[in-house]
C-alpha cells in the first residue's frame, strides 16, 4: 500500500492491520513517533492525519485516510515550528520521550484555536500522559505557540 | 569549616594519558581520613584510564557518568566540569562513558549509614567515610537516591579545574609565557599579548607533561554557570523528536523481539505450544528464555502479536496469591521477632502510652506500585565471538556488564555497554531481567543485533514494584501539644529483594524500612519509630523516594491527626516541635508563600506536610477544594532545602513533575494481585495524574544547608500526606490509604 508521510510517498508491504505506530519506527524507520502503550492511553504516538491528531497506535495502516505528518515534518531542529519553538524556550522536557506526541496534539490545537483557554488545553491535551508530570510547563508552552502562531 | 577550606587540605592525584590524537584527564583520588589503602590502589589504575574530560583534535568531550533518566544528569554534570574548564555547554560533547569502577558513586553510600543527615557527628561521619570505601570497592556505578549532584558536585569541578591548570601548562610550555599570565575562556587558552590557543590545539602537548595536582576550586560568587538558567543540553534535540533513546536503536540486520513471561511472577513454565505464534509472518523463531519464552521477529508489532498467540502452561507463584494474604504479611509483622531496627526512641515511649488516659491510635496503608515509565523497556545485544555489546538505557552499567558477561560465557571486558538515553525511570531501570533476556535470545542468534521491545502488558504485570506497605501509630496529646509518637511500619526488605536479584546479600537492617520516618528532625517528648520487617511477598525495588515514599506519607499524617486531637495549628505546632533550622525554614518559606493562617474560602481546605528524605528538608502546603464533582487539587507550594541550585529551570520542573507524580499515584494508582498475577495491565488500571488535574505548583529552593543535595526524589514523601491533611481540613475525613481515590472521590 502507499502512504504519504512528512510529504514523501512509500509503497510499503504490510498487514492490514498493522497499525501505522509500526509502519512508521519499524518499517520506514522514522523514530520521532513513540510506543508508549499500544492503546491509545498515553498519546507517545500522536501524528496527524490531514492536520487531525490521531493515535497512530490504534490507526490500522489500511484505514491512513490521507497525509501523515510526524514531528519530524512538523519542523526540524534548523526550522522550528512555533510550537516546537515554544517548548524549547519553556525547556518542557525531562525524559523528553512524550514530548512528540504532546506538541503534535498541541500544534493541532493551536491550529483550530488560535486562542486556547486553560480549558481548552487542558480538554485537548489530557490524553497525552507526561510522566515526569512536566504538565505545568507544557500549559504555558501552548500558550507561548499560539501567542507565536499569531503574531506570525 | 567551608568547603573550601575542606578541599584544600586535601590532597589531590590526577593522572592524563594520552588518547588517540589528544588527551584525556583522570581526576581520581583524593585522601580520606576512613579509607582503606587498598582501595586507594584499586583506583588508582583504573581511574587514570577512565577520565572525565578527553580532548582531541575533534573537540572536548565531557564524561556524564550519572545517567539521565529526564532529571537533567547530563547537564547538571556538563555544568560542574565546565565552570571550572572554562567551556560553553554549546562547544562540548557530552557522553555518559563505559561502566567503570572509577565512576563509583561516593554519595550513595553516605546516605546507606544509620545515622541522621542533621547528625554531623565524628560516629556519623566516619560510618559515612567507611561505607564510601566500601561503595568504592564495589565499583557502584550507579544512578540513584537522589545522589548525582552530591556525588559529583566537587568531583567534577576538581575534574574541570585539574584540565584547565594542565592545558595552561601546556601552553606555557608551548609559548614560553609564565602561568600566572595566563588566562582560559570559551575553550581557549589566552596568552599574555593577545591570542588564543584552543584547547584541542594543546590537547597533545598536554598528553606528555604531568598533569598539575594542587588546584583550588572557584569561589562560588565567581561562577558563570551553577546556579544560572541553563539550556539543557538534551533541549533542541527533545524539542523535535530528534533525540534517540533505547528503544530507537536500529542497525543493519537487527531483528525485534519481545518475551512473555510468567506472570506468577518466578514460577515455572511448565509447557507451552507456539505452534500458532511460528506460522505468524514475520515470526523467525520461538525461543526460551528464563521465565518464560521470546519471540524473534523481522518488526516489533508482529513480535508482539505472535508472542500473544502463544499458549504457555504457567506454574504458581511463592508469594501469597490474593492481596488479602500480602496484607495479612504485614500485619503479622508488628512483634519483636521482626523487628529490623528501632533508630528513634526518645523519652519513656512505652510508660507514657501505658499511663495515659487517651491514647490516638490509626492504621495507614500504601499499596504496590508500578513505575511505568513511557518508554517500555527494552535492550539491543549483539553477541559476537570475541565481544558482546549492549546498547541500553540503565542507571547500573556495571550490574548489567557482569551479568551479560555470566550468560553469554565472555569476559567482563568483553562485554561493551553503550548507555542511552532513557525514557523516563523513577527506579525501574535500576532492575536489569530485560537486558538478561535480550542476552539470552542474542546468544541464539550470534552476529545478529536482537533487539528486546516489552509490550506495555508485560511491562506492568512484570514491574518488580513499590513496596507494599502498612504503618500502626499510637500517641498522646496534652495541653495543646504532641506528648507522645510512637510508630510502627511494616514492610518488605527492597534492598533485600532488589540485591538479592543481583545475587548480593545484604546484611543487618534495612534503612529503607523506616527512611523518612525515624530521621525526621521533631524534638517530641516521647518519640519512636520502629521498622518491621515483613517477609518476602511479590518483588519489589526502588520507587522513586522508596522507603520514604510510604513512610513520609505514614509519618506525616499521623503527627498531623495529633496536632488535631491536641487542637494546636498545623503550621504552629510542627514548627514548635521542629529543632533543626534548615528544615525549619523550609516549613516557614511554605507558610509565607501560601500566606498559612488567612482565611480560606468555604469548600477549601488546606494541609501542610513535612518530610526530609535523602538529606533534603522538603514542605509542602496543599490546597483542595471540595466540589460537587469531587476533590479538586488547587495549588501547590513547596520549600527544598538543597544547600545550592544548580539549575533553577531544571530544579523547578523536577520539583513540580515530582509533585505531579506523587499525586497522581496517591490518588489514584496500585498495584493488586490476583490468582498471583498483576491486575493491572496498561495505564487506564493506573493511570497517574493527567493535565487536567494538574494543581498550581509553587517551588521554592532554600540554599541554607551545609551540604548540597540531589532533588530527584525528596518532594515526592512529603506530597500524598499534605493532600491526605488538606482533605482532611476540607472535609473532616481522615484518609489513611492509597490509593485514595478508595475513599475520596476526586474532581
Amino acid at each position: 500500500m502507499k502512504l504519504t508521510v512528512n510529504g514523501t510517498e512509500h509503497e510499503v508491504d504490510v498487514e492490514d492491520d498493522m497499525p501505522l505506530l509500526w509502519v512508521l519506527r519499524d518499517m520506514l524507520n522514522i523514530k520521532g513517533v513513540k510506543f508508549g502503550c499500544g492503546v491509545a492511553q498515553c498519546g507517545a504516538c500522536t501524528v496527524h492525519i490531514d492536520g487531525e491528531a490521531v493515535r497512530s497506535c490504534q490507526t490500522a495502516a489500511a484505514d491512513v485516510w490521507g497525509e501523515v505528518t510526524t514531528i519530524e515534518g512538523l519542523g526540524a531542529p534548523d526550522a522550528l515550528h512555533a510550537v516546537q519553538l515554544a517548548w524549547l524556550e519553556h525547556q518542557v522536557a525531562q525524559c523528553g520521550y512524550c514530548q512528540a506526541g504532546q506538541m503534535m496534539q498541541a500544534a493541532a490545537l493551536v491550529a483550530e484555536n488560535p486562542t486556547p483557554s486553560d480549558d481548552d488545553i487542558d480538554t485537548a491535551l489530557s490524553g497525552n500522559l507526561c510522566r515526569c508530570g512536566t504538565y505545568p510547563r507544557i500549559r504555558a508552552a501552548v500558550k507561548t505557540a499560539a501567542q507565536k502562531l499569531q503574531e506570525a | 569549616m567551608s568547603r573550601l577550606g575542606k578541599i584544600a587540605r586535601r590532597t589531590f592525584l590526577v593522572a592524563s594519558t594520552a588518547v588517540v590524537g589528544g588527551v584525556a584527564f583522570g581526576y581520581y583520588a583524593y585522601k580520606r581520613p576512613f579509607a582503606n589503602p587498598l582501595l586507594d590502589d584499586l583506583a588508582d589504575g583504573a581511574a587514570a584510564l577512565t577520565p572525565y574530560v578527553k580532548i582531541d583534535a575533534s573537540g572536548i568531550t565531557l564524561i556524564t557518568p550519572r545517567a539521565d533518566s529526564g532529571q537533567g544528569a547530563y547537564s547538571v554534570q556538563a555544568a560542574l566540569i565546565a565552570e571550572e574548564l572554562d567551556v560553553e555547554l554549546d562547544q562540548v560533547r557530552v557522553d555518559p562513558g563505559p561502566p567503570d569502577p572509577a565512576y563509583y558513586n561516593t554519595a550513595l553510600s553516605t546516605e546507606a549509614a544509620p545515622f541522621r543527615s542533621t547528625d554531623d557527628s565524628f560516629a556519623a561521619n566516619s560510618t559515612r567515610g567507611v561505607m564510601d570505601a566500601m561503595m568504592k570497592f564495589m565499583g557502584m556505578q550507579i544512578t540513584g537516591g537522589s545522589t548525582t549532584v552530591p556525588d559529583s558536585y566537587e568531583k567534577l569541578r576538581l575534574a574541570g579545574a585539574v584540565a584547565r591548570e594542565t592545558l595552561k601548562a601546556a601552553a606555557a610550555q608551548q609559548t614560553g609565557a609564565a602561568i600566572a599570565d595566563l588566562k582560559t575562556s570559551n575553550g581557549n587558552v589566552e596568552l599574555p599579548g593577545g591570542g588564543t590557543l584552543a584547547y584541542t590545539e594543546l590537547a597533545s602537548v598536554a598528553a606528555k607533561i604531568d598533569p598539575v595536582n594542587s588546584v583550588t576550586l572557584r569561589d562560588p560568587s565567581t561562577w558563570r554557570l551553577i546556579g544560572k538558567p541553563m539550556e539543557r543540553v538534551d533541549i533542541l534535540a527533545k524539542s523535535t523528536g530528534t533525540q534517540a533513546y533505547g528503544i530507537d536503536v536500529e542497525m543493519d540486520g537487527m531483528l525485534h523481539a519481545t518475551v512473555r513471561t510468567n506472570p506468577h511472577r518466578f514460577g515455572d513454565v511448565l509447557g507451552f505450544d507456539d505452534s500458532a505464534a511460528r506460522g505468524m509472518r514475520g515470526v523467525i523463531n520461538v525461543v526460551p528464555v528464563t521465565g518464560g519464552v521470546a519471540v524473534i521477529a523481522d518488526n516489533t508489532w508482529r513480535a508482539i502479536q505472535a508472542a500473544n498467540a502463544i499458549a504457555v502452561d504457567w506454574g504458581p507463584a511463592a508469594y501469597p496469591p490474593e492481596m488479602d494474604g500480602h496484607w495479612q504479611a504485614l500485619s503479622d509483622s508488628f512483634d519483636e521477632d521482626h523487628l529490623d531496627s528501632r533508630f528513634r526512641d526518645d523519652g519513656e515511649v512505652t510508660e507514657t502510652l501505658d499511663a495515659a488516659t487517651e491514647v490516638i491510635e490509626a492504621e495507614y496503608r500504601a499499596p504496590y506500585l508500578a513505575h511505568q515509565p513511557l518508554e517500555p523497556i527494552n535492550a539491543t545485544v549483539l553477541v559476537q565471538d570475541n565481544r558482546v555489546d549492549v546498547w541500553t538505557g540503565t542507571q547500573i552499567p556495571r550490574f548489567v556488564q557482569s551479568n551479560v558477561a555470566k550468560i553469554t560465557g565472555k569476559d567482563t571486558d568483553q562485554v561493551h555497554v553503550h548507555v542511552l538515553m532513557m525514557g523516563g525511570s523513577f527506579g525501574h531501570r535500576l532492575e536489569d531481567r530485560v537486558v538478561r533476556e535480550a542476552a539470552e535470545i542474542a546468544m541464539t542468534r550470534p552476529g545478529t543485533p536482537i533487539k528486546l521491545t516489552y509490550s506495555r502488558e508485560e511491562d506492568f504485570t512484570h514491574n518488580e514494584t513499590r513496596q507494599i506497605a502498612m504503618a500502626r501509630g499510637r500517641g498522646v496529646v496534652g495541653d495543646g501539644r504532641v506528648q507522645a509518637y510512637d510508630l510502627g511500619i511494616a514492610m518488605p526488605s527492597v534492598i533485600a529483594s532488589q540485591m538479592g536479584r543481583q545475587g548480593l546479600p545484604t546484611p543487618g537492617p534495612d534503612l529503607q524500612i523506616v527512611a523518612g520516618a525515624w530521621e525526621q528532625p521533631f524534638d517530641i517528648p516521647h518519640y519512636r519509630v520502629s521498622g518491621y520487617r515483613a517477609p518476602e511477598l511479590g518483588p519489589v525495588s526502588s520507587w522513586r523516594a522508596v522507603g520514604a515514599s510510604t513512610n513520609g506519607f505514614f509519618h506525616d499524617v499521623f503527627l498531623d491527626e495529633l496536632i488535631a486531637a491536641a487542637g494546636a495549628d498545623p503550621m504552629e505546632e510542627r514548627l514548635r516541635l521542629m529543632w533543626h533550622d534548615p528544615s525549619r525554614k523550609t516549613l516557614e518559606a511554605v507558610a509565607e508563600m501560601s500566606n498559612w493562617g488567612a482565611p480560606v474560602a468555604p469548600g477549601k481546605g488546606r494541609g501542610v506536610a513535612f518530610c526530609m528524605s535523602f538529606g533534603v528538608p522538603t514542605a509542602q502546603v496543599i490546597e483542595v477544594s471540595a466540589t460537587d464533582a469531587g476533590i479538586l487539587i488547587d495549588k501547590v507550594w513547596c520549600a527544598a532545602e538543597v544547600g545550592q541550585v544548580i539549575d533553577p529551570i531544571m530544579f523547578e520542573n523536577m520539583v513540580q513533575g515530582g509533585i505531579v507524580w506523587a499525586l497522581g499515584h496517591a490518588m489514584n494508582s496500585e498495584i493488586t494481585y490476583a490468582d498471583g498475577m498483576v491486575e493491572q495491565r496498561n495505564y487506564y488500571d493506573a493511570p497517574g495524574m493527567r493535565l487536567y488535574q494538574t494543581p498550581e505548583i509553587m517551588v521554592r529552593g532554600l540554599e541554607n544547608g551545609r551540604d548540597v543535595r540531589g532533588m530527584g526524589e525528596p518532594m515526592v514523601p512529603p506530597a500524598a500526606a499534605a493532600l491526605s491533611n488538606a482533605i482532611y481540613a476540607a472535609t473532616g475525613t481522615r484518609v489513611r490509604d492509597m490509593p485514595m481515590a478508595k475513599v475520596a472521590d476526586f474532581a
